[in-house]
């Protein structure tokens, strides 16, 4: 409390914000921002430690690599400008690799497939989950993301599309009845929506194409210009899955649903 | 510069965001945006009225539940307020079979409801604090003039308290369109709501919030500029002289 | 009881810094008003286009984008300043903006607009007679202000003041996405953590209803205080 206030009289000294210079250091120490929870990819312990999918990947591939890394939590909406303010130098949070988001930000070649899954209660009249079948239906997808644009496309002029902020909304409505169908990455549904309650179920399409829709799978973040940055990470990639580093990982994470998640070849 | 240019490049060449699908979007919440902003105002203006006239009537058995409900929705956040609204009732066991149904299966009522509510409290202690700072001696003169305590309240009361309420009422109100974008939370696409949608979608936070920016910007111009007018007309005896 | 899954003491951590933080923000957010709002009520012309043009761009942008502008813009436009600078002294510093003051000045430049409209009411309403009373018996500008139009200002102002503020202590929340953890990013990461959306709404409501509470017994004070030589005309 004591330096934020020292901080604080700073700010009003200079006006702008409290400076405190700091040097970038040595290339080889990076801060990687993710954003938790998002089961299993990252979250924290109960005791406060992060941990999951991407963190321990991430870390295995730092230490291929050589470099130096420590993560940095950071809110969804604050995730992307923070990376181009250079608040830090990556992102490694679950985020699908598409032609559209290549436009602003590099990506490292795919490190897992995710694919997206229809869910829905037990009692579901669906069975066919196509256009026909859906038609009047009230689907769920969170706001933005690929499955929000794939159903769109899809079924938009025919289905009524609910938009919602995060995954944990979408089972509180599902509960209340107000749903037909929640359409969702594979591991989310999985931990939102089946680990939680047996009331509802996965069923349908299991999908990962078309890649327009549905990207070519999770990739690592990087401002446009951090070329070499993305190489070294593409090069650390390819060594953890040839010496088995990533097969351990994954199997620790997706050892009994190993079905529905690919490996990224 | 070549970060700043690095921003501000989308906006000119490269417009694969603002497309006409896009821009919809950001119509579509356009039009939600000022429909949730200009109903709740509207109808939290007629509540808040008598309940300022509740609160200053010095009677406890009135002050007290308002003062309550006030305290209670000023109090909390207003996203909790949308959640109850939206969440809570939906849980009443039968009332997708009652005549009520619509009321939740469209987030629109329920987010009516909470902004509203809202809205009301604020305003309706605006109005209080207004009211209270009148003057005894406009008062006395009314009564001298023999005016009835109810034509004191129309005639001298009301008419000062309002113009004092004047400036504050206009935050209240540029706060509530501000206020207005969390109706995203509950699957409403209000502006805000298409601005998230297509940061998710191309992950470009900057033009995507700055747009929208824009957009509030323009509307809430408009509502400034109509409380100035509306002050030049009030006010004008009390210029600083 | 009030463990909450393991959170209670990180949801308090949070409440302590929401407090901290609206206080701080509520002390510059009425410095700015008030010097504004004098700015727009004076008769220099610069000085009250300059005003007006703060408070109608600040009230016309909503406070996410504007924490998102003024927090990651800032720091961009910093670094620019600092690429700049390296490339003429073969340096390599990279300057980072503290988030808790970062976050103090952007609600304390956004609620000052606020303020200062406030402000600028109760100025009006302060009868002119007053002033030149003040001016009658020789005070000096500055001691007029203190000693007649403050006092008697601020009797209008409260009411308005008290409404900016509890507005200003919820925009709190907004400082999650500049890396802060107020309470409400706790109870939303909490939320998301357990799968149990109601939980964690209760401990947050019931924060901000405690803060409101003493808030609105200081207000009440402050009140009895600014009424002194009024009586109640109701």
């Amino acid at each position: 409390m004591h330096t934020r206030f020292t901080a604080l009289a700073l700010a009003a000294v200079l006006g702008t914000g409290a400076l405190m210079a700091q040097t970038a250091g040595a290339a080889e120490s990076i801060r990687i921002a993710t954003n938790v929870p998002y089961k299993p990819m990252e979250y924290t312990t109960p005791a406060g430690d992060l941990t999951g999918f991407d963190i321990e990947l991430g870390n295995a591939l730092c230490a291929e690599a050589d470099l130096k890394c420590s993560w940095v939590q950071q809110s969804w909406n604050g995730i992307i400008p923070g990376l181009m303010a250079r608040k830090y130098d990556a992102i490694m949070s679950s985020m699908t690799i598409t032609e559209d988001r290549k436009r602003v930000l590099r990506f490292s070649e795919p490190y897992i497939v995710v694919p997206s899954g229809w869910f829905v209660p037990v009692d579901t009249t669906l069975a066919d989950y196509d256009g026909d079948d859906l038609a009047g239906k009230r689907i769920a997808v969170q706001r933005g993301t690929v499955q929000d644009q794939y159903v769109t496309d899809q079924f938009g002029s025919r289905a009524k599309i609910k938009r919602y902020t995060n995954a944990d909304d979408i089972a509180v409505d599902m509960s209340a009845g107000r749903l037909d169908a929640a359409f969702l990455d594979f591991p989310t549904g999985q931990s939102t929506l089946l680990d939680e309650s047996d009331k509802y179920k996965n069923a349908g399409p299991v999908l990962t194409e078309p890649k327009k829709y549905f990207g070519t799978g999770f990739g690592i973040a990087f401002r446009r210009n951090q070329t070499d940055l993305a190489k070294r990470f593409n090069a650390a990639l390819a060594a953890v899955k040839d010496d088995g580093t990533y097969d351990k990982i994954y199997d620790k994470y997706f050892g009994d649903a190993a079905d529905e998640s690919e490996k990224a070849k | 510069m070549e970060q700043w240019l690095a921003h501000i490049a989308p906006f000119l060449s490269d417009n694969a965001i603002f497309t006409p699908s896009t821009l919809a979007q950001y119509w579509q919440g356009l039009v939600r945006t000022v429909q949730l902003v200009f109903i709740s105002l509207v109808i939290g203006l007629c509540l808040a009225v008598p309940m300022a006239l509740g609160r200053a009537s010095g009677r406890a058995w009135l002050n007290a539940p308002i003062w309550l409900f006030t305290y209670v929705f000023r109090g909390t956040p207003l996203l909790i307020q949308l959640y109850v609204a939206y969440y809570g009732f939906a849980f009443i066991d039968g009332i997708q079979d009652t005549r009520l149904a619509f009321f939740i299966n469209d987030p629109v009522y329920p987010a009516l409801l909470a902004f509203t509510l809202n809205t009301a409290a604020y305003t309706a202690e605006i109005f209080v604090g207004a009211i209270r700072a009148t003057s005894r001696g406009e008062l006395e003169a009314a009564r001298a003039y023999g005016m009835s305590p109810i034509t004191a309240y129309r005639r001298i009361v009301l008419p000062s308290a309002f113009r004092r309420a004047l400036p504050a009422y206009g935050n209240e109100v540029i706060f509530m369109l501000h206020a207005s974008a969390i109706a995203s939370a509950v699957t409403i696409t209000d502006l805000t709501g298409a601005a998230y949608y297509v940061y998710a979608r191309f992950y470009s936070p900057f033009p995507a919030f700055i747009f929208v920016a824009v957009v509030y910007m323009l509307l809430s111009f408009a509502l400034q500029g109509g409380f100035k007018l509306l002050e030049a007309r009030m006010l004008r005896h009390l210029k600083p002289g | 009881m009030l463990d909450f899954q393991g959170y209670g003491p990180r949801l308090l951590e949070g409440a302590w810094l929401t407090a901290e933080l609206a206080l701080a923000s509520l002390a510059a957010a009425l410095v700015i008003g008030l010097v504004v709002a004098s700015a727009k009520s004076s008769r220099s012309l610069v000085a009250k286009s300059v005003a007006t043009f703060y408070t109608t761009i600040i009230r016309g942008v909503p406070d996410l984008v504007m924490m998102m502008l003024l927090f990651y813009g800032g720091q961009i436009g910093i670094n620019m300043a600092t690429d700049a600078l390296n490339a003429h002294l073969g340096t390599d510093w990279f300057i980072n903006v503290n988030a808790f003051a970062a976050g103090v000045v952007t609600l304390g430049v956004i609620y000052g607009a606020y303020m200062s409209e406030t402000f600028r009411g109760a100025f009006l309403a302060v009868d002119a007679g007053q002033m030149e009373a003040a001016r009658a018996y020789g005070m000096s500008g500055w001691l007029a202000f203190r000693r007649i139009r403050f006092p008697l200002m601020m009797r209008h102002a409260l009411p308005g003041i008290n409404n900016n503020w509890l507005v200003l202590l919820k925009s709190t929340a907004l400082v999650s996405i500049i890396g802060l953890s107020d309470m409400v990013y706790v109870a939303d990461q909490a939320t998301k953590a357990t799968h149990q959306p109601f939980l964690f709404m209760v401990p947050v409501g019931l924060g901000y209803l405690a803060i409101t509470a003493v808030s609105e017994l200081v207000v009440l004070g402050l009140k009895r205080r600014f009424d002194t030589g009024f009586s109640q005309a109701t």
